[in-house]
């Protein structure tokens, strides 16, 4: 049993706030991404769970267990760095095996873990050579391999596939969220790349500006966004925005368009998906300005009433730089936010 | 016709320039190694060769006058004062001035700056002035004509180096090795000394033959502050106006020779403190 629970942490680094009264409960078990930007915040709280960075307000439970005042060593957890810090002076075996020496795990038990790691990483050929002899890629599953190969309750991971390309990180991706559920590893995952995030998570954080702005599934963070920087930062390319006008009555006014919305009197934004807008008779008047061919689709950048909008197409439409289109928004995909507090409107 | 000139004189300026550079160099060489030299071919010849003339260019391996070092009364004694002086001093610099090195590389504290800057003015104040009081205060401790009292003072020589040369030193290893240490299972000495401790033994044993080498040359302390239990510098010092030709030879190379050893060992470490990149 390894819940994670991270009560009104905050952080501040000098007059810098890094961290705003984060609060956040990992499920045992569960697999938890942070996504946001560079520079959000997410390695400082993960070094705030592992123990190598102290909150200035703020408690952190493991399993059960006030964590803070423990070092990491105490906290049942492993690290993968985001710059690695696998050991120059150790071969990659030596690196995999140093947490089960410090341990004092028998000879035997040590080779055994460090096989099977290194060979869940694709490193198994590698395990005689010193880090300096490695790429950044293969330093970086060693980094994972050394983390996994403690087996331990919980693991944090800052960005551990970054260095890969985009076909090993597609296996690694898969690989890696088997062997921790099957490990029934309790984990935190920091990535700026969202179609990781999507398929790996059980649950993603959004963390933007030191705030977790929502944690949740990433079908839920995909479709009810709870803030316009969500539904801007999820999802390539992100939500569209257009400005709508209250016309009563729960009916809004959107570049022209009448559509239905929520009782609301004040000016909202209106929002859509890409790929929630279809070809039809009546909808948002659009004059296409770039046409991109992506094989299945079409992306298409078009101008409503100034504002600039992208609609996914079928690739079997006709479209042309130029043409005026008529999107029609479906009517369970449109989601409203209040552009005084960006958050979502019901 | 214009450009063949301006080419010309630019190769010739070229050709000066280069001939200047090379015999700077050749003179700057020549000025470090031809007394050296000298002084390892009286060191490895006769004492009549040495009091002769001409000098012969080449060493004749006669080991006659390094004997005659070996056996003159108190030599060995002080030559042995010498290396137990310059080892306390590098185990007692290394001692304190690693961790204070340690502590300034990896922790954010007040006057980190001034600390640093105080650290190098420790060598502003000339030893002669701390002479006297030094004397006087061993004295009366009873540290006076002691090799650890002599170590102390050599340690306070050496310990800006020592601390400056390891500030540099951990400075070049990642925080974060010793931080992916502590995660997997180390405390902070462990993480020390299984992860920064290999990292940088070079470093710190070419820091230690730097204060070895420090306490070896130092002839003034040395002098003051003991009476029989000289080191090999105030000896030779003593004895320089009596002792024979060949003698003196002998006692400037013995005295040369570590330096010598410990510029090679350690001249990377050197540069990398001065900031100056080095391969
Ligand atoms: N030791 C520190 N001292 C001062 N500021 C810091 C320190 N560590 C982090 N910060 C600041 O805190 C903010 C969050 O940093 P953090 O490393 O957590 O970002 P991140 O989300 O991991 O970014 P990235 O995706 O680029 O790794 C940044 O603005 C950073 O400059
Ligand atoms: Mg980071």
């Amino acid at each position: 049993m390894a819940e994670i629970q991270i009560k009104n942490v905050a952080k501040t680094f000098g007059t810098y706030q890094a961290l705003h009264d984060i609060n956040l409960t990992i499920a045992d078990q569960e697999f938890m991404v942070l996504l946001g930007a560079s520079g959000c915040g997410k390695t400082t709280l993960l070094r705030i769970v592992a123990g190598l960075e102290t909150a200035t307000t703020g408690e952190i439970w493991i399993g059960g267990r006030r964590v803070d005042h423990l070092a990491p060593k105490d906290r049942g957890i492993a690290m993968v760095f985001q710059n690695y810090a696998v050991f120059p002076h150790m071969t990659v075996f030596e690196n995999i095996g140093f947490g089960l020496r410090m341990q004092k795990l028998a000879n035997d038990e040590v080779k055994r873990r460090v096989e099977r790691t290194a060979t869940l990483m694709h490193i198994e050929q590698l395990l005689n050579r010193y880090s300096g002899e490695l790429s950044g890629g293969q330093r970086q599953r060693v980094a994972v391999a050394r983390a996994l190969a403690m087996e331990p309750d919980v693991i944090l991971m800052d960005e551990p596939l970054s260095n890969l390309d985009a076909l090993l990180r597609m296996e690694m991706r898969a690989e890696l969220k088997g062997v921790l559920a099957e490990s029934k590893t309790t984990a935190i995952y920091v990535t700026h790349d969202q179609v990781e995030a999507m398929s790996m998570a059980d649950r993603i954080s959004v963390m933007h500006q030191g705030k977790i702005v929502q944690a949740a599934s990433p079908i839920e963070v995909y479709r009810n966004p709870a803030a316009e920087f969500v539904a801007g930062f999820i999802g390539n390319p992100p939500m569209n925005f257009l400005s709508a006008t209250p016309a009563g009555n729960g009916k809004w006014t959107v570049a022209g368009e009448t559509l239905d919305g929520p009782n609301a009197t004040a000016p909202l934004q209106f929002a859509i998906r890409p790929e929630d807008m279809q070809l039809a008779d009546t909808g948002l008047k659009a004059t296409a300005k770039v046409v991109e061919p992506l094989g299945a689709h079409l992306l298409v950048t078009c101008d409503v009433n100034g504002t600039m909008i992208r609609a996914i197409l079928d690739s079997d439409h006709k479209v042309k730089p130029g043409d005026v289109l008529t999107l029609a928004p479906q009517p369970d995909r449109v989601r409203w936010f209040d552009p005084q507090t960006t958050l979502a409107v019901a | 016709m214009t450009d063949a000139v301006a080419i010309d004189t630019g190769a010739d300026t070229r050709k000066w320039g280069k001939y200047l550079y090379v015999s700077s160099v050749v003179l700057l060489c020549a000025w470090v190694i031809v007394p050296i030299y000298f002084l390892m071919i009286n060191t490895l010849s006769s004492p009549e060769t040495v009091s002769s003339f001409p000098k012969p260019f080449f060493p004749e391996f006669d080991l006659g006058s390094l004997k005659f070092f070996a056996g003159f009364a108190g030599m060995l004694t002080a030559l042995k004062n010498s290396v137990l002086v310059a080892g306390m001093t590098m185990i007692m610099s290394i001692l304190i001035g690693a961790p204070a090195g340690y502590a300034l590389s990896r922790f954010e504290f007040r006057g980190k700056g001034t600390f640093r800057l105080l650290i190098l003015l420790t060598r502003a104040f000339p030893l002669p002035l701390l002479a006297l009081p030094l004397a006087v205060l061993f004295i009366r401790t009873g540290l006076d004509d002691t090799a650890f009292g002599l170590a102390l003072v050599h340690t306070t020589l050496a310990l800006p180096f020592a601390v400056l040369i390891t500030f540099s030193l951990f400075s070049g290893i990642p925080i974060e090795l010793e931080e992916a240490a502590w995660t997997l299972g180390c405390n902070r000495l462990t993480a020390f000394t299984k992860v920064v401790l290999p990292l940088i033994l070079p470093g710190i044993t070419a820091s230690a033959i730097f204060a070895f080498v420090i306490s070896w040359n130092e002839v003034f302390a040395a002098a003051v502050l003991t009476i029989e239990n000289r080191t090999l510098t105030a000896f030779l010092l003593q004895n320089l106006d009596t002792s024979p030709l060949h003698l003196k030879f002998a006692g400037g190379f013995i005295l040369v020779v570590p330096a010598l050893i410990f510029i090679f060992v350690v001249r990377k470490y050197l540069f990398a403190m001065w900031g100056i990149a080095n391969r």
